[in-house]
């Protein structure tokens, strides 16, 4: 238990070192999207009844840099550990493979929640916006984070390289978080992409998180809920097992 | 787990990595307190072996144990028990040298406690000074010593060191030895790989060499000298060209104009340096000079590791 409460503090005081580059620098991206797209489709489009599009967007861009940093963190602290080799160094230690799991898993989610915190922060400030159940904003957040954290640790076991890695972020998380409707309601797509979108569990955690905000979403939110939550389990299982069998780690 | 329990058990390890055996068939046990040697040329498995004990490599069959623990079923207890140096530098770059072990300690479980060791182990490795120094701006030789340190946070009673002392100078060989030396002085069980021969003839008591998977022999340091083909016979004989009986001349190495040199390997006993001394001397062949040279645990290292033709 100790080794494992150790090993999160390690990943805490890693990213915590380098703050500027995991926490602030998402931050301003984000705040740069609303800048530019609120000042551009204010007006022009309206999502839901009595919300603004420039409200509409911050639940998404917070949820977006959630994800993305929750990936961000497990999977880069993971395959430079197994690059550079020091990953030895925790492999040796009575630390189980369930230990290891949570100890990325929970750092991956205080990373994902200390940049969506900060975003919140400055939009409340800036933006005329009310959050509806924090409960909801903070369970679809935690769940994100944590479906990302577990993602980021099965990515970086199967990079051998960095470039892979870059591919599954380039490839499969930023497709998946930019058209899981951060920037629209999927009611506002052709038929044939309302479909294609209801098969990415991306759009559910951020529905979910923008229900929590203003009320509203695409889906029930006990179906995003419920989606995410089973996404967790699913993923987490594949995690574990692969962790067990010391996939690639343990040869 | 008692008293009695080796600190090292390998019973009949086997791993196949593809179609390499690279452990086949390994069994040796180490005894508290033996310093003992792991030697064999490069791919011999010596790495595969330590991984395969540290928990990195997965045996096919077989069982490996640290103090009576099991490295499977019992990793734990077994990980709490060892300490190992990896061959490669890897550290990781965000870190200082005080952190790296800090964290390390607490991977193990530890908290407060370890503290004061930790400042004990950085003035025995002589690195007090760069505790506050990321990891980073190190040389090869102080990166070197927080492994050592890593390896040693848990204060493991059994310690091993995966070629500690490959590209490192000579100054910082002999700081190695004697850093390592003292370890096995407090009671450590002491397990080292290593390329270099006369590193092992100068530290270990017991030494297995390891070629493709198998260990090739097992001995203390004195009996694995003492092997059959331990001598060789030099003699100078006065003459350019005496006369040789077809029995000698097989024997002669190189003609100056001033002598002529024969060798002759000799077995362990004593006997035959007298008899090829008595047949020269029946030769009529007038000898100006003899010298015995004795192998070292380099020849043996070569014998024993030589692929059959």
């Amino acid at each position: 238990m100790a080794g494992m409460v150790w090993l999160f503090w390690k990943e805490l005081v890693r990213f915590g070192k380098v703050a500027f580059q995991t926490v602030i620098a998402p931050v301003m991206t984000a705040l740069l999207f609303l800048l530019v797209f609120s000042h551009v489709l204010e007006g022009r489009v309206n999502v839901y009844e009595g919300v603004s599009y420039t409200a509409f967007l911050v639940p998404g861009l917070i949820m977006m840099s959630v994800i993305q940093n929750g990936f961000a963190n497990s999977s880069s602290s993971l395959i430079q550990s197994k690059i550079t080799g020091n990953l030895f160094f925790v492999l040796i230690t009575p630390i189980s493979y369930v230990e290891f799991f949570i100890a990325y898993v929970a750092a991956a989610m205080v990373r994902g929640l200390a940049v969506g915190a900060t975003i919140l922060l400055f939009a409340l400030l800036l933006v005329d916006i009310s959050v509806h159940s924090y409960t909801l904003v903070l369970v679809f957040a935690l769940l994100g984070s944590a479906i990302l954290g577990a993602l980021g640790i099965i990515a970086a076991i199967w990079a051998d390289k960095y470039d892979q890695l870059a591919a599954f972020q380039n490839f499969v998380i930023m497709p998946l978080s930019f058209l899981s409707g951060v920037f629209y309601s999927i009611h506002s797509l052709p038929p044939f992409w309302q479909t294609l979108s209801r098969f990415n569990p991306f759009f559910y955690m951020i529905d979910g998180f923008r229900h929590g905000f203003f009320a509203i979403s695409d889906v029930p939110v006990a179906v995003s809920l419920a989606i995410c939550l089973t996404a967790f389990i699913l993923l987490s299982a594949i995690t574990l097992s692969i962790l067990k069998i010391g996939y690639k780690l343990r040869v | 787990m008692g008293r009695s329990s080796p600190a090292v058990a390998i019973e009949q390890v086997h791993k196949r990595f593809d179609q390499v055996r690279a452990l086949n068939g390994i069994e040796f046990a180490i005894q508290p307190g033996e310093f003992f040697g792991l030697l064999g040329p490069n791919g011999a498995g010596k790495s595969t072996l330590i991984n395969a004990l540290a928990g990195l490599v997965l045996v096919d069959s077989g069982r490996l144990s640290v103090m009576g623990y099991d490295v499977r079923s019992q990793y734990r207890e077994a990980r709490q028990r060892l300490g190992v140096v990896p061959q490669e530098l890897v550290y990781d770059p965000f870190f200082k040298v005080y952190e790296t072990l800090r964290f390390q300690a607490g991977y193990f479980g530890l908290g407060r406690e370890a503290e004061p060791w930790i400042e004990e182990l950085l003035h025995e490795l002589s690195l007090t000074d760069k505790a506050q120094a990321n990891m980073r701006s190190l040389s090869g030789g102080m990166k070197r010593r927080v492994l050592i340190g890593q390896a040693l946070v848990h204060k493991p009673p059994v310690v091993v060191l995966d070629e500690p002392t490959a590209g490192v100078d000579v100054e910082l060989r002999r700081q190695l030895w004697s850093l390592v030396k003292r370890l096995h002085q407090d009671g450590h069980t002491i397990v080292l790989t290593t390329h270099y021969l006369e590193e092992a003839e100068e530290l270990c008591d017991r030494i297995a060499i390891i070629n493709h998977g198998k260990v090739v022999a097992l001995d203390t340091k004195a009996d694995l000298l003492a092997r059959g083909i331990s001598k060789t016979l030099h003699v100078h004989t006065r003459e350019p060209a005496p006369n040789l009986p077809p029995a000698l001349a097989d024997k002669v190495k190189y003609v100056t104009d001033d002598y002529i040199e024969l060798s002759f390997t000799l077995g362990s006993d004593e006997d035959s340096v007298m008899q090829v001394l008595d047949m020269l001397r029946d030769a009529g062949v007038k000898i100006i000079d003899i010298r015995v040279e004795q192998d070292d645990l380099e020849d043996v290292f070569v014998q024993l590791t030589r692929e059959p033709n």
